[in-house]
């Protein structure tokens, strides 16, 4: 009996390994990336409909932009994604090219007592000052004289941020170094920073929960966060001195009035640009791939994908509330393409 | 007889094929090997990975507070420091309540309740700790800011330990969910313990007309006591490396407060919350620093827990796990 099951087992054992090893890679056609985790959802989205569309199979792994840069670097996957972009000097040394996917705003949120959304203003020094903890009240006579129709209560403004490293905060630190001078000097940007005030919470969710249930506090967000729970964000002073409020069009406008050829690999952070209409936090989600590849069809199915996202995956993006890529820059990026993937030597772009 | 003649020989057939035997046995072993080399993998990985960073800060990141990933400038005193402070809070409660429902299961209850409540402790074991971390964020720091903090700060503001802000997040909330987290395991624990004080002993005690508490006194607790040391350390072994709850609730701040009710951070909330984004060499290996650190403290701890629950098993005798 036990040596009965034993035999089972073990015939169970062989069989599960032969299994594993006989099994084939790629079926039809699949591309595979991993990467960041922000644009996770539409990313997920497109590949769900291109797939129904296509038979080809886009599995994007969301581990972390930190981990998609890893994963390219190893080549387990066809493409990574980082909310942060890369150096040049980092893409050259592995030879990645790296191209702008789609945008998000960065949405400071607040919770006082009798201030409705969008209905306080703040600038952009300001808001560095009070992540600073330098202006620590909310009757500060710089956030009153900024509001003067407000009724600011007598509170201590606490500040929550993410815990967790993030492009979210990525995009905010460079914002805020961008305009703050001391910021820059004291505390830089990156994915984590020595906050110096303040309590951190994990993710989004974690910063709204705690922006939610602690009164007095001030948070930042990404806008489709901030819409789809509607917490109260602020209206900011941006640096041409107009006053916006968090919509597709103002981070178009910031996107629109960037300088993307003067970025080499289009590292651009879309914060603190020119234009009266561009908000202020506007962040880039990028898509890095291989200039030299081996298997020619597994090169061109991935830009193939990334294609039709440009130009058919507009309306789902809409939806899930991030901002497409304007014609301009995408323009840009296929030509990039065109110069500089290749395959066994030659251009993989325009693929047929 | 045919039919029993073939049973025998089968059987024999069986006992001396040695070659399967050895090949069970083989298999066996290494699975059990397995766990050592698993063991020592992830020990020699920690230490190889966290070479740069040792290099990198010496001695000092255990004693710098700083954790600038801007700068690369990584110490582990506040992730040391608030996994120890929320670990002792949760002790400080955990396990005198833990002892008085353990006393009221064994000595005071009817049977029927004391199984009921037993078997709810242990299902209380059960609730996977992002439960915990989740219902602690949402529904147990909210009424720590409403209910139970301002109260704190009325009657013990003086302490600098219940000054600063209240928002229901922090050392201290984190302290109570690993409490309730870590009750049911200290106090089944006790619950063992006591019932395996001998009954002639209790009787001896009631015989010369003690009343339950002095029994409960002088006799059970003096007889288990190191039984129930055996169950905290096993409680503190557990409140010492849980990463999910406390990550929801401590508040995730790199600062040192004396305040309970400012956010701090453990070594597992803060490798919970930067792992995955952590894509610099040096800040990478100063996470994996940090994982040897509380490899290392848990390590310690489960040696000496074990020690220690060894000899009790000597002195008592009994099964205690």
């Amino acid at each position: 009996m036990k040596l009965n099951a034993f035999r089972w087992t073990a015939a169970a054992v062989i069989t599960l390994a032969a299994a594993l090893s006989s099994h084939s890679p790629a079926a039809a056609q699949a591309v595979s990336g991993a990467g960041a985790s922000f644009p996770f959802p539409v990313y997920g989205q497109w590949a769900h409909q291109y797939n129904q569309l296509t038979g080809v199979q886009v599995n994007y792994q969301s581990i972390g932009s930190g981990g998609g840069i890893a994963q390219i670097k190893a080549k387990t996957v066809d493409f990574g994604a980082s909310d942060d972009p890369l150096k040049t000097e980092e893409l050259n040394q592995v030879g990645l090219l790296q191209f702008p996917m789609i945008m998000g705003g960065v949405v400071p949120i607040i919770n006082v007592k009798g201030i409705e959304p969008g209905k306080m203003l703040l600038t952009n020094a300001l808001v560095a000052d009070i992540f600073l903890g330098k202006v620590n009240t909310w009757n500060d006579p710089a956030i009153a004289g900024l509001n003067p129709g407000l009724q600011l209560p007598e509170q201590k403004i606490t500040v929550v941020r993410r815990a967790d490293g993030s492009g979210t905060t990525s995009i905010f630190t460079n914002y805020l170094a961008k305009v703050s001078p001391e910021w820059k000097e004291k505390i830089g940007a990156g994915k984590t920073v020595e906050w110096p005030v303040g309590v951190g919470g994990k993710g989004n969710e974690g910063v709204s929960a705690y922006v939610r249930k602690v009164n007095g506090s001030i948070g930042y967000v990404e806008y489709a966060y901030a819409l789809q729970n509607k917490l109260s964000h602020v209206k900011l002073r941006n640096r041409d001195g107009g006053e916006v409020e968090p919509t597709s069009a103002t981070f178009q406008a910031a996107a629109a009035n960037a300088e993307w050829k003067a970025e080499e690999g289009f590292g651009l952070f879309l914060t603190d640009q020119p234009g009266k209409e561009s908000w202020p936090i506007t962040g880039v989600s990028y898509i890095l791939v291989y200039k030299q590849h081996d298997k020619a069809d597994i090169a061109a199915a991935t830009l193939k994908f990334f294609d039709w996202a440009y130009k058919h995956g507009k309306e789902t993006a809409e939806k899930l509330h991030y901002v497409t890529m304007p014609e301009n820059v995408i323009q840009m990026v296929q030509e990039t393409w065109a110069k500089e993937i290749t395959a066994g030597g030659k251009p993989v772009w325009p693929a047929n | 007889m045919e039919h029993h003649h073939g049973q025998t020989e089968r059987h024999q057939g069986w006992k001396t094929s040695r070659s399967t035997d050895l090949i069970f046995r083989g298999i066996t072993a290494a699975c059990a090997g397995l766990v050592l080399v698993v063991m020592a993998g992830i020990f020699v990985s920690l230490v190889w990975n966290s070479l740069p960073s040792i290099r990198h800060s010496g001695i000092s990141f255990l004693f710098s507070k700083a954790w600038d990933p801007v700068s690369n400038e990584f110490g582990a005193l506040s992730s040391i420091y608030g996994t120890l402070m929320s670990t002792a809070i949760a002790m400080l409660l955990a396990v005198p309540l833990s002892m008085v429902i353990a006393l009221f299961l064994v000595e005071l209850a009817p049977p029927k309740i004391s199984y009921v409540v037993g078997s709810a402790i242990e299902l209380l074991a059960a609730v996977p700790s992002i439960i915990y971390g989740m219902w602690g964020l949402f529904v147990f720091a909210p009424f720590m800011a409403d209910n139970v903090q301002p109260l704190l700060s009325k009657y013990l503001g003086w302490l600098p330990l219940f000054q600063g802000p209240e928002m229901g997040i922090g050392m201290m909330t984190a302290g109570i969910i690993l409490a309730l987290m870590i009750l049911p395991f200290v106090s089944t624990v006790m619950r063992d313990v006591f019932a395996m004080v001998p009954d002639v002993m209790k009787e001896a005690g009631y015989g010369m007309g003690a009343t339950t508490w002095e029994v409960t006194k002088d006799v059970t607790i003096r007889y288990g006591i190191q039984g129930m040391i055996g169950a905290c350390l096993l409680g503190l072994g557990r409140a010492i490396g849980e990463t999910m709850a406390v990550t929801f609730v401590i508040g995730n701040s790199s600062d040192i407060f004396i305040s309970l009710f400012e956010a701090g951070n453990s070594i597992a909330s803060r490798l919970a919350n930067e792992f995955a984004e952590a894509s610099d060499p040096m800040y990478m290996s100063a996470l994996m620093e940090l994982g040897l650190v509380l490899f290392l403290m848990t390590f310690g701890l489960q040696v000496v827990t074990q020690l220690w629950l060894k000899r009790v098993k000597r002195k008592m005798g009994g099964d205690l796990l």
